[in-house]
């Protein structure tokens, strides 16, 4: 029964299907399955909003949105229906183009952003058997489309004619691409412990039990790493704090999309959250095992229940850290990148291949362990050199 | 010929025509970016999938934006005024398509290829891979040394002068 439960949308789709002729089939699938993806994200991004929002507010020390419950009748739903208003706030309001900017590139800037983003979602695996494309390259497609948001990105900065638009695609083009290394060469050692480059592929090679504990690639010592690194590279690709300087308010308004209002700016809003789910998605797939369950006692729940709670339990920490942590400085976000996070990223693909080649004993943990703190150590000094970590002086402050 | 052969044909011609034609030159480039894309998907149509990716992931991800970034750096975003096609345009076309028609025939009468159309080759991501990591590994590993002199040639001439 659970079986059935966990397939109930692959037998939904092939049963609705298998009233077409043949010749139809392969269209209205693919046609059924973009349907999906287009309606399940963006509803995740919208409660996501009002959850930032209430969590931010829990840690600042006030409520946030608690009023918008279902439209036209009192109930409240502790405020999630605030992102109705909001979205319909955004689809009414007027659209403010500047009179210098370059009307075409501006205007395509938002839908250049959002079809990569959406795009990646096609060899993201939501569930056992639930890959819309199983392509054999599928992670290497998911970076390959990820590239197209930098173009996009640009396109909004410099279309604008606006000094605080080209700063902020500057800033985020130079973290996007300093922080793509990391997040690629991270993935590395998964494709090489795996030996495919198929998504699939490598959530099945995580389907195994031993002693009810499943092998999760994040329960390895270059998993770890691994993931810890794709986890900060991912925050700086999804522009988040404390990476957040391509749209930091204090200095540069908005950052790229300062001149785009009304529909335009949620288009880009949302681009920003999917970009963010679908690479916390490849992020489980890669390292939290994808759909499968963390101990083989629960293997009952459904995967796509899996998938969906890994995915919302990370988008909390992203949340839980932006109340915490302050925003870096440029230099502290280039310096991270370039010397702490590339070379233990080229380390930790070393250790994957000394993993792979040991005999599974106790002893290749501690080989593993041992190379990857020493050079965490070693590393890690190297970054506070030359740094002064005393009390701050403030120059114009005082 | 297939119509997504067309479309993705037009696009990409129409990208490279205009990456050459408009007067803005981040409009070029992107236009370029375009055209790039474009024969990404016409690689993908042939199944060559980690040539289309490497396409996408290299030209439009990096080449591109380095491009932009150049252009940016080195000169005001101004547009010329006047024309950008220069005088002897229909010279450049005839002369072209000279060279077009004799490397055409050239290629055409070769000895050195096969005539008629070879099996198609199964080229899959595995075997790219496995044929980078053994048959040319040599070049493999010269091609990323080089690329890492050229680097570090870039940061040393990037790098502050000291004062002696």
């Amino acid at each position: 029964m659970f079986e059935k439960l966990d397939q109930i949308f692959v037998t939904t789709l092939h049963w609705l299907v298998g009233f077409l002729p043949a010749a139809l089939q392969p269209v209205v699938s693919t046609l059924i399955c973009i349907a999906f993806v287009m309606s399940v994200f963006p509803g995740v991004f919208a409660i996501t909003t009002v959850l930032e929002r209430k969590i931010l507010g829990r840690i600042q020390n006030r409520y946030g949105p608690n009023r918008v419950g279902i439209p036209f009748t009192k109930i409240r739903l502790c405020g999630f229906g605030q992102f109705i208003p909001d979205g319909i706030k955004s689809l009414t309001k007027e659209d403010i183009v500047p009179r210098a900017a370059d009307k075409v590139v501006h205007f395509l800037a938002p839908v250049v952003m959002l079809i990569p983003v959406l795009l990646s979602y096609a060899v993201l695996p939501f569930g056992k058997n639930m890959t819309i494309t199983d392509y054999d390259a599928g992670l290497l497609f998911f970076f390959a489309v990820g590239g197209a948001v930098e173009v996009s990105v640009f396109m909004a900065g410099w279309s604008s004619r606006n000094k605080y638009s080209l700063l902020g695609a500057m800033r985020a083009i130079a973290q996007m691409v300093s922080y793509e290394i990391p997040l690629i060469l991270s993935a590395v050692t998964v494709v090489m412990v795996v030996g495919s480059l198929n998504l699939s592929e490598i959530v099945k090679h995580q389907n195994n039990y031993t002693f009810g504990i499943a092998h999760w690639h994040l329960f390895t010592p270059w998993g770890l790493v691994g993931f810890i690194l794709f986890f900060i590279a991912s925050l700086a690709e999804s522009n988040r704090t404390p990476f957040d300087l391509p749209e930091a308010e204090s200095e540069i308004i908005a950052g790229y999309f300062t001149e785009y209002s009304g529909f335009k700016f949620a288009l880009f809003f949302l681009g920003e959250y999917l970009g963010m789910f679908a690479i916390i998605g490849l992020g489980i797939t890669l390292f939290l095992g994808g759909w499968t369950s963390p101990v083989s006692f629960l293997t009952w729940i459904p995967s796509y229940i899996w998938f969906l709670s890994k995915l919302m339990a990370i988008v909390f920490v992203f949340i839980w850290i932006r109340g915490t942590l302050p925003r870096l400085r440029m230099d502290q976000l280039m310096n991270f990148a370039w010397k702490f996070m590339l070379p233990l990223a080229l380390i930790n693909i070393l250790v994957a291949g000394i993993w792979h080649y040991m005999a599974a004993d106790w002893q290749r943990w501690l080989v593993c362990s041992l190379i990857i703190f020493g050079a965490y150590a070693i590393l890690g000094r190297g970054l506070m050199q030359n740094q002064n970590f005393g009390k701050r002086i403030y120059r114009y402050a005082e | 010929m297939s119509p997504f052969f067309i479309i993705t044909a037009v696009v990409t011609l129409l990208g490279a025509a205009f990456a050459m034609s408009l007067r803005n030159l981040v409009h070029c480039a992107l236009a370029m970016a375009v055209a790039f894309s474009g024969i990404a998907a016409l690689y993908l149509q042939l199944d060559a999938q980690f040539v289309g990716f490497a396409e996408i992931l290299v030209y439009v991800g990096a080449i591109a934006i380095l491009i932009v970034f150049a252009i940016l750096l080195t000169r005001s975003g101004e547009a010329p005024e006047k024309s950008v096609l220069t005088s002897g345009w229909m010279a450049g076309i005839a002369v072209s398509a000279m060279v077009f028609t004799m490397l055409g025939w050239a290629v055409l009468n070769s000895s050195a290829i096969p005539k008629g159309t070879p099996p198609a080759p199964v080229a899959t991501v595995k075997n790219v891979g496995d044929a980078l990591m053994t048959k040319f590994v040599l070049p493999l590993e010269i091609i990323g040394l080089v690329l890492t002199a050229a680097m570090i040639g870039a940061v040393i001439i990037a790098l502050k002068e000291e004062k002696k």
